[in-house]
């Protein structure tokens, strides 16, 4: 699994390349995130993903009591495109439980 | 007489160097490129291979349209053909379009098919491109 190169890590979009073909968390912006199989990705953090899910957070506020509801939507996509402008960060999954 | 002299001498200057720089007009890439040395195309070409399959675009504004790409540019516009709004009733005024032309910076996803493009390709592709970059 481990790619044989000697290139050193220079820059931070090298960081990304070792992540190739190893899952990861993207952060979007509207408060999305991607958990996927990183195919390809350019210096734009344009994306290729593989076995995305998909998870949008929306934060409702009640009339009445004022409470903020935080709501989770998934959704899975078994490849997907990624445009770059819309990416905040990179990052291998992180550990839940 | 001395300012009237450099006026003049400065006029015809101007003149004679915006003759040069037509003739070397040539078509020259801005010096933005050249620094990054190679233009890097990675997903105009991925696209191009792309074409005539059935994607899904999903934009900024949520919407998203199912069609079959027809083409893309350097900038990652699209042209879908035989285009569907994918929640029509949510989305109506889209309803008698069928081709439409997408500008890339409005794209959010492009739900591409499961069996895209050689998984490898694209690897080998990323990492000669990293390398480069």
């Amino acid at each position: 699994m481990a790619s044989e190169e000697e290139s050193a890590v220079k820059e931070p979009l090298d960081l990304i390349r070792l992540s190739l073909d190893e899952r990861i968390y993207v952060k979007l912006r509207s408060e999305r995130e991607l958990r996927g199989k990183l195919h390809a990705y350019d210096q734009h953090l344009n994306m290729i993903l593989g076995d995305v899910e998909e998870v949008v957070t929306t934060v409702e506020i009640d009339d009445e009591t004022y409470e903020e509801i935080v709501r989770t939507t998934k959704r899975t996509v078994p490849f997907l495109f990624v445009r770059g402008d819309g990416v905040i960060l990179v990052s291998p999954p992180l550990r839940t439980a | 007489m001395k300012i009237k002299l450099t006026s003049a001498s400065y006029s015809v200057r101007s003149i004679k160097f915006s003759f040069c720089s037509n003739l070397l007009a040539k078509p020259r890439k801005p010096s933005l490129f050249l620094g990054r040395g190679i233009e890097i195309i990675l997903f105009f070409s991925y696209f191009k291979d792309l074409v005539g399959r059935e994607v899904t675009v999903e934009l900024k504004n949520d919407l998203a349209i199912r069609g079959t790409l027809h083409s893309v540019d350097q900038y990652l516009n699209i042209k879908l053909e035989n285009t569907r709004v994918v929640d029509q009733d949510k989305y109506p005024h889209m309803l008698s379009v069928r081709n439409c032309f997408i500008r890339g910076s409005v794209v959010r996803y492009v739900q591409l098919p499961p069996d895209g493009v050689d998984i490898e390709l694209l690897h080998d592709a990323t990492r000669r491109e990293a390398r480069g970059g």
